[in-house]
């Protein structure tokens, strides 16, 4: 590559390893701050890129790609990686190099994949990772000898140490100076279980030649393990991370949160301060800023929980509860792996969604996204913390130990996990029949995670989420906010404008059909643009209900009216309904982004409505019955 | 290498107890219910290192039914279910 053309566009170098080899550490070592995640183009997973200035001052293009084993894909994941060190992807050419990384201290699988890349034909870095690690272990490796067997420069790396990739950086620069010359044709092709043992032969050689020491096992590692993989104390334990986790997704969000509803608050006041009454204040106010807003409120929420996944991911940790639980969740027919994306549902169906990507058999993927929704996400707390003031009074239950609201809160929490392994054991022996997918996962040693790589983590998971509010979602607002605006109400209207709008004819001309499971029509015209997003309904009530005032203020005088003018009955059928709507369009719109169809979206959206119809049916009834 | 039979019959990496070291003597696949194409668990497994010849040894056992298991296997520690590990044939070592 002549130097003007890397003027133009700069050399590109991808990054493939196994696993928890610290390729995301390396990663972010390498590009600090200048990264960027974008989609690859039809398909679902991430794109993580950013560039490296090499000392001589030249910058490279580097690209994160998910860990993998082989190049023989077994989940969309590891598709990306095996399609861009093959240069499959249409528009887009595969790298000038291949930066291999190998975790030092577990050099035998790492090797198995760096000898199957080598028939690539691409000019190949080997990184020896983990040095640290390894000399703490006692692990002596001839670098030299390993160098000259597999025929590629290898550089010892330690990620999380600050100058710890300086080799590194070094060898890149050398490498992508004298890539034209280095190219070769690709000869790989999916190897056959002879080809596989060939290659460990070759490994085992390799080894044998140049690890002059294994070192020590993770003895640490394997004693902590008799404790967190016990039988009792193991899940006594996970039980207890989950809780905090929970526990802390609240506490510590509640404070960012509340700022940011009063920062929405001020800039709605604002807008209406600086533009007249009319229809452009009202699609600002209340169509895009508050719509954003009821979305963007999630972001604390969303970082607390993550914050907790990529620590417990970092130390490795995560893996391990994905063991605890494969049995028990094995009971419904769900891989281990759904544990991750089930968990994050309770913030949000979205990431939890996305989540499932890691799971390699589709149909125990599709069995995880479709029962994702039904995690209490919280979205739905907002309507359910008004119908229980409303509603249900404060009275000690249990002898005192607990009120009542909270335990209805509970129980709304438990009905949302029980429908959801459900769902699941139904799915799993009808339309997604079959074997479960073999477990066979690394438990890596425990790690240290690494603040700098958990903030990066975060700051790109803030970036993905309000991007996503700031596209789709900002769109699925103005329309909203277009239905439930026109046409505006006549002169001499008695009722409030949506009573006349495109979203209040929807609105009743659903309400004989909500009429069973006793809906006003109130909850019918409120429902409609509840289909957005869950917490617009209360909004919306405040709108019909003719009251102003936002927030709290908005809360509590709207417990006062619908304990008022709604039945019992009518509360509790709500409270059921709101266990199972599938009144997200954001979770809509990413199950056919990683479904790649409108398919699966259109059965969610049945399954969740019948379940929502049927259980507020139910629900409407008994309570009519006694009452 | 060659594949040859363990001295005492066909014992399998579900069959060892806790702590018992041995080596992979082979891996056979057609012991195993799964939903894969063949062939493709025997791949995985010698992928994730599971071949002729690798010291196993079970370290951890998962609730309930002591499945799934942890198993160190040479340098790395690998769980899988005792379903799947039906398909490593080992020999102990004394
Ligand atoms: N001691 C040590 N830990 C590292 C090193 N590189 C990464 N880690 C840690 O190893 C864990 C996994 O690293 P990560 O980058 O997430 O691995 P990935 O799965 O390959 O992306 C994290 O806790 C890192 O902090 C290293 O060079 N030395
Ligand atoms: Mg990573």
């Amino acid at each position: 590559m002549s130097v003007q053309a890397s003027a133009v566009e700069p050399p590109r170098i991808a990054l493939v390893g196994n696993p928890n080899c610290g390729k995301t550490a390396l990663f972010n070592a390498l590009t600090g701050s200048r990264q960027k995640v974008a989609n690859y183009p039809g398909v679902t997973v991430e794109r993580k890129t950013g560039h490296a200035v090499g000392p001589l001052g030249r910058r490279v293009q580097v690209i994160d790609l998910p860990g993998t084993y082989s190049l023989r894909a077994r989940s969309p994941d590891e598709e990306v990686t095996r399609d861009v060190v093959l240069g499959r992807f249409a528009h887009e050419e595969g790298p000038d190099a291949l930066v291999c990384v190998a975790d030092a201290t577990n050099l035998r699988l790492n090797l198995r994949l760096v000898v199957e890349m080598k028939r690539l034909g691409r000019p190949i870095i080997l990184a020896l990772n983990m040095m640290d690690a390894a000399d703490k272990r006692g692990c002596r490796i001839d670098v030299a000898a390993l160098s000259a067997m597999l025929g590629v420069p290898v550089v010892p790396t330690v990620a999380i140490r600050s100058g710890g990739v300086a080799g590194l950086l070094d060898e890149i620069e050398r490498t992508v100076a004298s890539v034209a010359s280095s190219a070769e044709p690709c000869r790989w092709s999916e190897p056959s279980s002879r080809e596989l043992r060939a290659y460990h032969q070759e490994v085992e050689a390799i080894l044998a030649r140049c690890v002059t020491d294994a070192g020590l096992p993770p003895l640490a590692t394997q004693r902590v393990d008799t404790v967190l993989l016990h039988p009792v104390f193991g899940l006594f334990f996970l039980f207890a991370v989950l809780f905090l986790m929970f526990q802390a997704v609240f506490a510590w969000a509640a404070a960012p949160m509340e700022l940011i509803d009063g920062a929405i608050g001020g800039l709605k006041d604002w807008v209406g301060t600086v533009l007249p009454d009319g229809a452009l204040r009202s699609l600002l106010t209340d169509g895009i800023i508050a719509g954003v807003g009821s979305v963007v409120i999630f972001l604390p929420q969303i970082l607390v929980l993550f914050f907790f996944i990529l620590v417990l991911e970092a130390t490795g940790y995560l893996a391990r509860a994905a063991f605890l639980l494969d049995r028990l969740m094995g009971g419904v027919g769900l891989h281990g792996r759904a544990f991750i994306p089930l968990l994050s549902s309770f913030a949000c169906a979205v990431p939890g969604v996305m989540a499932a990507r890691t799971i390699e058999n589709r149909a125990d993927r599709l069995a995880t996204i479709m029962i994702a929704p039904l995690m209490t996400c919280s979205a739905r707390l907002p309507v359910y913390t008004l119908l229980i003031a409303a509603f249900v009074p404060d009275e000690p239950v249990l002898g005192g130990m607990v009120g009542l609201p909270g335990l209805v809160m509970f129980a709304l929490y438990a009905a949302g996990i029980l429908s959801a392994l459900s769902v699941a054991f139904v799915l799993k022996r009808t339309v997604f029949r079959g074997a479960r997918e073999p477990l066979l996962m690394e438990l890596p040693a425990y790690r240290l995670p690494n603040p700098r790589d958990i903030a990066l983590g975060l700051f790109e998971r803030a970036k993905v989420f309000l991007a996503r509010a700031g596209t789709t979602i900002f769109a699925l607002m103005i329309v909203m906010w277009f239905l439930a605006s026109f046409p505006g109400a006549p002169d001499g209207a008695t009722e409030p404008a949506i009573h006349y709008s495109v979203a209040g004819m929807i609105g009743h001309a659903l309400e004989p059909l909500l009429a069973p499971i006793g809906f006003p029509w109130q909850i019918a015209v409120a429902l409609v643009p509840g289909i957005a997003a869950r917490e617009v309904a209360v909004g919306v009530l405040g709108t019909i209900y003719a009251l102003s005032g936002s927030g709290e203020a908005l809360h509590a005088s709207l417990a006062g009216v619908l304990a008022g003018s709604w039945s019992l009955p009518t509360a509790r059928s709500l409270l059921a309904w709101y266990v199972f709507a599938p009144q997200c369009l954001a979770t809509l719109s990413v199950v056919r982004r990683e479904t790649n169809g409108w398919f699966w979206p259109a059965v969610m959206f049945a399954y969740m409505i019948a379940l929502a119809y049927g259980a507020a049916f139910v629900a409407f009834r008994i309570a009519s019955h006694l009452l | 290498m060659t594949v040859s039979s363990p001295p005492d019959g066909d014992l399998r990496l579900h069959q060892l107890s806790k702590g018992q070291p041995a080596t992979v003597a082979g891996v056979d696949e057609s012991a195993v219910v799964t939903t894969l194409p063949a062939g493709e668990l025997e791949r995985r497994m010698i992928e994730m290192g599971l071949v002729e010849g690798s010291r196993v040894v079970i370290l951890h056992e998962g609730f309930p039914g002591r499945d799934p298991i942890a198993i160190r296997v040479n340098e790395h520690t690998l769980a899988l279910r005792r379903a799947e590990a039906r398909a490593v044939r080992v020999t102990p070592l004394a």
